[in-house]
């Protein structure tokens, strides 16, 4: 580990150095523009046929964007099989996460599931024990439906103090999509459940069998089993064929490649819900079961790898989201969450689905420190960082949803920074 | 009251009472689509691999810690380290104990774990890493006891099996409870928060750039289609 993080220092040293050189030139990560394409001249493209169509049969975006990318921290674990990559939240607008932006957690790699030998077998405590092709569940009712999807581990790096300079780091393990799909309990009833039944396991198709208990009425209330994401097909990364959605709740809980869901009277206690996904406090006890995802928010951008570049109008946007439900309001803070003015929320606003807000200011080139502060409408108010940390210690991991400090430094580079 | 209007009351009583719930019941009866197909025990047993606490689900088999010792070897130690104690990044499996509360807590099998079914149901199903479902049943619990063994849970004669399961008690099974956030963070749940003059003077107390473990993003871009 602290190999690693040496490594990684002297890289990051490198960086900063050709990024100081860059700033000096005009504008850190500015291209030269090219009088040739610039009025009263006439740009080729202007003047020449483009491709054909058909010529991208899937499209991708342009060439000129192949930054925007989930990006990984090699340090964090011990092999890209088991591991994450982060949304690049910074170079995002909206409130719809691109599929193939959205980030990625496997337990065991990315499963290739053959959609012809796909199955899902829904047995346990039910009346008839069943099994549902791929087809059979695109047969049934569907329904469409925008949530988020956050790690319970996001902002986990974050817990003893700044430590990644960059919201895809500390904040890129969430998404939000439109999922396509069969609504749980519709499932449920088809199989017909027995007296008795209390909990669900659902299971997942990869070389982990990621496995996870869900009380039966969270099953029953707003569950899903999804093959669709922004319209088309799962991606591979998202669990293709087909995935729960568990609206609100930690992202390990929406089991990907979902291959079996059993009816049960009690939890089964697996390792995904107490090694790993369990709140370990200051005194030594772990919470279990804290599946909601707290109202959260943050700006992404201007935000460490989204400099401001010129003085002037500016626009501060961000994300919030909220498992408990709907988010109310975005307040926002120019110096470091003394003063607090609201912020504007702009696109829909769906029940436990990311909103986009907005804060337009001058900027003068002084110093700020930027932070946002979400509120839901069951009335909870995002917490700072510290409050955070009096209550659970800093030994949590999971479930880190503290007011973010960004610093806006005079020359427009912005750090991720942590205030008394 | 005539009996006839005490008739009449009493129907209209029992409509008001029974009706609705006569009509919701009807209502609520879930339709069949006949989507879905009946599967027979062996295809489920197949599949069927997860164990509860209680030791449901518990596959037939046995296997000793010195049975264990040679599977583990062989198929845990490379990334576990000998003694659990783990070899690079991989999940350390021992030791720890009394380090929960610490600044720096190890959560092993040993210090952590509160269930001899949560070691065993993920073995079962995600170990070997990369070569999954790939043990014996008797390999199964030889390698959960010598990992048990490892922590000083059970001695070195000690052979796991559905019989000897409950005679295995973890370190640790008193160490989790049910989320609490609703009663114990009650304090952020706030109708109108502070928007002037909220906190004292603000000081900047740690910097991401200090600290300098942030990838250097400029290697990482999208390759040529």
């Amino acid at each position: 580990m602290t190999d690693a993080i040496d490594k990684w220092r002297s890289t990051r040293r490198r960086f900063l150095a050709g990024a100081a050189g860059l700033a000096a030139a005009g504008g850190a990560g500015a291209r030269a523009d090219n009088a040739k394409n610039l009025p009263p001249n006439i740009a080729n493209w202007t003047r020449q046929l483009g491709a054909g169509v058909g010529t991208r049969a899937y499209g991708n975006p342009s060439k000129y964007e192949n930054d925007v990318i989930r990006r990984t921290v090699p340090w964090l674990t011990a092999t890209p099989e088991s591991s994450v990559s982060f949304t690049p939240l910074h170079q995002l607008d909206g409130i719809i996460t691109p599929n193939g932006l959205c980030f990625e957690r496997h337990h065991a790699g990315i499963a290739e599931v053959d959609p012809g030998d796909y199955r899902l077998m829904l047995h346990g405590l039910v009346n008839k024990p069943l099994v549902f092709t791929l087809d059979e569940l695109k047969r049934l009712p569907r329904i469409n439906r925008i949530y988020f999807l956050e790690c319970a581990a996001n902002s986990g790096m974050e817990w003893r103090g700044a430590q990644l300079n960059g919201c895809q780091y500390t904040h890129g393990m969430v998404h939000c999509v439109q999922y396509t799909g069969v609504s749980l309990k519709l499932l449920l009833e088809q199989a017909g459940l027995k007296p008795g039944a209390k909990w669900l396991m659902a299971e997942g198709g990869d070389a982990a069998a990621m496995n996870r208990s869900i009380p039966l009425s969270k099953a029953l209330d707003d569950c899903m089993v999804a093959y669709r994401m922004n319209g088309e097909m799962l991606r591979p990364e998202q669990g293709y064929p087909a995935r729960l959605v568990a609206p609100g709740w930690e992202g390990n809980v929406w089991v990907k490649w979902l291959r079996r869901l059993k009816v049960g009277d009690q939890p089964w206690f697996t390792r995904e819900e107490t090694s790993k996904y369990t709140d370990l406090l200051a005194d030594g006890k772990a919470r279990q079961f804290t599946f909601v995802m707290d109202a959260k928010s943050v700006i992404t951008s201007p935000s460490p790898q989204a400099a401001v570049k010129q003085k002037g109008f500016n626009v501060i946007t961000g994300l919030a989201w909220s498992g408990r439900g709907i988010i109310k309001r975005v307040d926002i803070s120019l110096d470091g969450g003394r003063n607090w003015r609201t912020a504007r929320i702009d696109g829909p606003v769906f029940d436990k689905a990311c909103v986009r807000f907005y804060y337009e200011f001058e900027w003068n080139g002084e110093e700020l420190l930027l932070q946002s502060r979400a509120m839901d409408d069951s009335g909870y108010v995002q917490p700072t960082k510290d409050a955070l940390r009096k209550i659970r210690g800093v030994n949590s991991i999971y479930h880190n949803n503290g007011i973010q400090t960004w610093a806006l430094r005079a020359d427009g580079e912005v750090e991720n920074v942590e205030v008394n | 009251m005539s009996r006839s209007i005490r008739l009449a009351v009493s129907a209209a009583l029992t409509f008001l009472v029974l009706g609705p719930a006569f009509a919701q019941t009807k209502k609520e009866t879930p339709r069949n689509y006949g989507v879905g197909h009946a599967i027979s025990t062996e295809q489920i047993a197949g599949w069927d691999i997860d164990v509860r606490p209680d030791g449901q689900g518990a596959p037939p088999g046995r296997g000793s810690v010195k049975d264990g010792e040679k599977v583990y070897m062989d198929k845990c130690a490379a990334c576990h380290g000998e003694f659990g104690e783990s070899a690079g990044r991989w999940p350390q499996l021992a030791q720890g104990k009394g380090t929960l509360a610490s600044h720096d807590p190890v959560k092993t099998v040993g210090s952590y774990y509160a269930h001899l079914s949560s070691v065993l149901d993920y073995i079962r199903r995600a170990m070997p890493f990369g070569d999954a479902q790939s043990l014996t049943n008797d390999e199964l619990y030889a390698v959960t006891a010598y990992v048990l063994n490892l922590n000083d849970i059970v001695d070195d004669k000690f052979v796991l099996s559905k019989d000897t399961w409950g005679k295995v008690k973890m370190p640790n099974e008193g160490g989790f409870f049910d989320d609490d956030r609703e009663k114990t963070e009650k304090a952020f749940w706030n109708p109108n928060p502070c928007m002037k003059d909220c906190r004292g003077p603000v000081k900047v107390t740690g910097r991401a750039r200090a600290v300098d473990v942030t990838p250097d993003e400029k290697t990482q871009k999208r390759g040529v289609e």
